[in-house]
């Protein structure tokens, strides 16, 4: 499955998603498409569950290649981020050496000799071998390239955004002590962000701007149909039909994407082979994350079924 | 196509969008990898480089749809005429070639009806008249007639004159041809405008807006004042509404200080101090909504609704013959909504201040605290009732600081029922606040107090 040549095109990213099970709308498709041409990491926002992690998981899985994930937080930073050292080997490695270092420094008659003949020894210390690479570094130094995903960016602080600029732009990152580190290949880097605030336009800039919405009928259709198995294509139409009526209402939280895998699955689950009020009503809390919102959706349960239905008797009749 | 897309780029600023010569850059590369065969991915490819927000995705799909829309209803707009035409042309289409000679080369794309020629003859006129220029309508007229001269219409009417003497069929149908050129040149113009010069006219209407003094806006206007006042509130929001932290020197934070130090067997060379978080603005607000402010009060109250977004502690009241709480409806409901409902509730009476503040003290006072700002929005015209000043100064003396904004003019205080010196002395700060940009400043600066 490891392909290492470029993507050949925008409908070979839709196809070679839909093989991992990753339904997706031609502007995805064109984003990863563009963002290994004009190799710029993908920003992508929407609404919670809609598939923005999944979209890294799966151009991973597809390509063959390592995903490595940084799930940002507040308070998240470079030490966490990008690179530490191995204090404790490093306080280590100087105990076992004390006698080699005499050793070394034995010839030296003044303090100046002894000085010079350790600067000979250069900086032993402060080398590869005792940098810690945090995700962010490890993502640089894959040999065969890899997915990077920065999870929820917009939880870090706005120092953490200024860290990221250097990797987003030039695929390198500059350690004080062994310089810049710059990646082999270039990772597929995607960030993803719940809007929870609003990034810095130096960011932005850096990225291809994707937003995924709460996809179309016909497209949450297929999304059901390839992550559901054995769901009958009645159901599967008339509960896509009724989660775009339960969108329509006016609520904390709208139920996206996998909230209507969930919940297909629950159906299949249970053995229901057609939307009926009452299994409604009693799986709605699957949809509906919030007290509220079950309240204010069971009102309309039996108007939004009877459309769900009657809507799809019509595709059926015409 | 790269001069089309620069076109477009500035297009897309006029839009609003934020393209900056980076962006640019990326979209041509974009550009050159996708094509430009299928427009759909055309689109997804400019909007995917060049806006950065979901606002921005929609005015730029619209601007994109807009201007890629350019080249066709030229040629819609000719159709009808190529069918009346189309008898007149078999009639003269033998003699066409030899009369046409002589005539100028505008006249000779006119009869031949090229219509391709046509269009590209008014794109290119349009480019040497920097048409993507234009910024306001009244300089419609001015490029029309700029274009039209580039394309040689001086010629076209001199030929037209001798043409009426010498073949008047001909000239009859080169008039109407003349014709339609001036209005396919005056669609290309006011398309033009939409296109480039929507910033412009919005910026200039909003400006005007901004200035102008409250209770006098025209009821027309009132949807985009709002509109605007909800931009301001925005705008104050993604100001203030982030946490920020500070650092503060004295208390050293052990557990950090270690850490940083780890690399010298932590021998503190580096020192951590403890962070406290900024103190969080304390407001409290009244706002009269007496029958004297009614005009001025729908915005206040609008802009009371937005701080209580951008300042999680915010406490609200709402006055007139008396006072009550609208924490509760500002938080619950929409901006409309909570307006309508509190100015049912007390709008519209004749104010009175003294037993306003009374009813405060009796109820609320607990609510002042010293970190807290109490912002008092009103016109301080009590109908010669009491006024309550020693209220005002024991809500003073417990509070941070005291505000009041006031939509009259510094002239018009203390003249008539108007208590206002009265009340200056025991407030710390006093504007006047008749226009938009007055009230986005003083709320502003409220806000900014606090960090």
């Amino acid at each position: 499955m490891a392909e290492h040549r470029p993507l050949a095109s925008i409908e070979a990213v839709e196809t070679g998603l839909a093989s991992q099970g990753y339904i997706a709308s031609r502007q995805i498709a064109t984003a990863v498409y563009l963002s290994e041409h004009i190799a710029k990491p993908i920003l992508v926002e929407g609404p919670a569950g809609v598939g923005k992690t999944e979209l890294a998981k799966a151009i991973a899985s597809w390509r063959g290649l390592k995903l490595i994930r940084l799930q940002c937080y507040e308070g998240l930073d470079e030490a966490k981020a990008l690179y530490e050292w191995k204090y404790a080997k490093q306080l280590l490695y100087t105990q076992i050496l004390k006698d080699k270092l005499g050793e070394v420094l034995g010839g030296a008659e003044t303090l100046h000799a002894a000085l010079d003949q350790l600067h000979d020894f250069g900086d032993v210390f402060f080398s590869k071998e005792f940098v810690e690479p945090r995700p962010l570094l490890q993502a640089l130094e894959q040999r065969g390239g890899c997915v990077l995903l920065i999870d929820e960016v917009d939880k870090s602080d706005a120092e953490f955004e200024s860290l990221l600029l250097e990797i987003l732009s030039d695929f390198q990152v500059s350690i004080p002590e062994l310089g810049t580190v710059s990646a082999t290949v270039a990772p597929t880097v995607i960030l993803t962000s719940n809007s929870e605030r609003n990034l810095g336009d130096a960011l932005k800039r850096r990225c291809l701007h994707l937003h995924i919405g709460f996809p179309e009928q016909k497209l949450e259709e297929r999304i059901v149909e390839s992550r559901v198995g054995g769901i009958s294509q009645t159901l599967r139409k008339q509960l896509v039909g009724f989660i775009h009526e339960v969108r329509t209402l006016d609520l904390k939280k709208q139920p996206s994407v996998s909230e209507t895998i969930d919940w297909a699955r629950v159906l299949v689950l249970l053995g229901a082979s057609e939307l009926g009020h009452d299994v409604v009503r009693d799986t709605l809390n699957v949809l509906l994350k919030y007290e509220s919102d079950v309240e204010a959706a069971l009102p309309h349960v039996t108007t939004f079924v009877a459309r769900a239905t009657g809507q799809n008797l019509l595709g059926r009749a015409t | 196509m790269r001069e089309n897309l620069h076109r477009f780029f500035r297009a897309a600023r006029g839009a609003g969008v934020h393209v900056s010569p980076a962006e640019s850059i990326d979209a041509m590369r974009a550009v050159a990898e996708v094509g430009v065969s299928d427009r759909g991915v055309l689109r997804d490819a400019l909007l995917l480089t060049l806006a950065k927000s979901e606002d921005e995705k929609k005015a730029l799909g619209a601007c994109f749809d807009l201007f890629f829309a350019h080249p066709e209803p030229q040629q819609a707009s000719e159709k009808p005429k190529d069918a009346d035409g189309a008898a007149a042309e078999s009639q003269t289409a033998e003699g066409t070639p030899s009369q046409a000679e002589g005539l100028g080369p505008l006249a000779q794309m006119l009869l031949s009806q090229d219509r391709s020629a046509i269009a590209a003859a008014i794109a290119s006129a349009s480019g040497a008249a920097s048409l993507s220029d234009i910024r306001y309508f009244t300089q419609r007229g001015i490029f029309s007639g700029r274009i039209l001269e580039l394309m040689g219409i001086g010629r076209l009417n001199d030929d037209l004159q001798s043409l009426t003497a010498t073949n008047p069929a001909l000239a009859e149908r080169l008039t109407i041809l003349t014709d339609a050129l001036r209005e396919n040149v005056r669609d290309a113009v006011s398309q033009a405008l939409v296109l480039y010069g929507r910033e412009e006219a919005e910026n200039l209407r909003n400006e005007i807006l901004r200035s102008a003094p409250l209770a006098r806006i025209e009821p027309r206007q009132i949807e985009q004042m709002r509109a605007l006042i909800r931009q301001m509130a925005r705008r104050l929001r993604e100001r203030y509404s982030k946490p920020r932290k500070r650092q503060r020197r004295g208390h050293l934070d052990v557990r950090r200080t270690l850490r940083k130090n780890a690399a010298w067997g932590s021998v503190p060379f580096l020192t951590a101090w403890k962070r406290r978080h900024r103190e969080r603005p304390r407001i409290v607000a009244l706002c009269d909504v007496s029958g004297s402010v009614a005009r001025v009060s729908d915005f206040f109250l609008l802009l009371i609704h937005s701080l209580h977004e951008v300042v999680s502690d915010v406490r609200s009241f709402a006055f007139s013959g008396y006072l009550i709480e609208v924490s509760e409806i500002l938080e619950s409901k929409s901006a409309e909504d909570a307006m309508q409902d509190i100015m049912s509730k007390v709008g519209f009476g004749s104010s009175d201040y003294g037993t306003s503040l009374a009813n405060f003290e009796q109820q609320w006072m607990a609510s002042v605290t010293p970190q807290t700002t109490v912002i008092v929005l009103g016109d301080a015209r009590s109908n010669n009732l009491d006024p309550g000043a020693d209220i005002l100064r024991r809500i003073s003396e417990r509070a941070k600081r005291l505000v009041w904004l006031n939509p009259e003019g510094r002239l018009m205080w203390g003249l008539g029922d108007s208590e206002m010196p009265r009340y200056a002395t025991f407030c710390n700060l006093v504007r006047q606040c008749a226009t938009a940009q007055q009230l986005e400043r003083a709320i502003s600066d409220i806000v900014a107090a606090y960090r």
